[in-house]
């Protein structure tokens, strides 16, 4: 399986660690209730089919990298920055 | 006062020669990590560039020439090889020079013998002179360029040098002993 950097560009998955759906970067205000916070740090969904995740180019260049990858085929249709997709919202 | 006597990383590991490849260290007067602050870039890339004749690398690219080489390491980051910096304004930098431990690999079946260790796509047409990668060497990390058509430059922490040795040296004895079969 190969994962497309958009840094590095096609990249061997043994250079990648899959973290978790990428809800991760929506981070809730510090002062937000208990149960908003307890949604972002205990509540995933559980895709069959279209799934974005973080991944970490660790074994290369070291980018959080936003994968947008199909759960059912592995198929990956997108890959970008984790920066670039936080900043855009 | 004692006499310390300071080694090499590779310091009774390389040289190596096994059938048409060698491996040889590199020392370098200095490495320095090189990271631009957001926005400074430009500014950053054309003091280096006035300084040491290469500009900062794009990703996965080197610029400059053997005595003075930059090379991509990562987002926002470039390490420069031999040539001692001066701070640059507008860029946070290290000295990483004995971080590192640094060799070449030369002659027509490098490839080849990278091709055991590495999951890079070597092909010379996709990976060409003056390319460069952040990619694993075995289970290490490791910094490869390529700086002639069959030379490639390879780094790995200084504390994984004698495994680089072993691997490498594996992987030449391999190739080697297939070419003796013919």
């Amino acid at each position: 399986m190969r994962v497309p950097c958009p840094l590095c560009g096609d990249r061997d998955l043994r250079e990648f660690t899959p973290r978790g759906a990428a809800v991760l970067l929506d981070r809730p205000a510090p002062d937000a209730d208990a149960a908003t916070w307890n949604d972002y740090i205990h509540l995933r969904d559980n895709p069959a089919g279209a799934s974005e995740e973080l991944w970490y180019h660790g074994g290369g260049c070291g980018a959080w990298i936003v994968v947008s990858r199909d759960t059912v085929t592995h198929a990956i249709s997108a890959t970008k920055l984790a920066a670039e997709a936080r900043d855009a919202g | 006062m004692a006499d310390l006597i300071a080694t090499t990383p590779f310091a009774g590991l390389l040289p190596l020669t096994r059938g048409e490849t060698t491996a040889t260290e590199i020392v370098f007067d200095a490495i320095t990590s090189v990271a631009p602050y957001s926005g400074r870039e430009k500014a950053v890339s054309k003091a280096l560039a006035a300084r040491t004749g290469a500009a900062f690398p794009e990703p996965n690219r080197t610029t400059g020439k053997a005595d003075a080489r930059a090379v991509w390491s990562g987002i926002g980051q470039a390490f420069v090889l031999g040539p001692r910096l001066e701070p640059i304004d507008g860029a946070a930098m290290t000295d990483q020079t004995d971080a590192w431990a640094c060799l070449a690999l030369e002659g027509p079946a490098a490839r080849d013998v990278l091709a055991r260790l590495t999951p890079l796509d070597l092909r010379p047409e996709v990976f060409e002179i003056g390319h460069a990668a952040r990619t694993l060497l075995g289970h290490m990390a490791c910094v490869l360029m390529r700086t002639d058509a069959d030379r490639y430059g390879l780094m790995v922490f200084r504390s994984m040098a004698s495994t680089c040795a072993h691997e490498i040296d594996t992987a030449m004895e391999g190739i080697a002993a297939r070419a003796r079969l013919g």
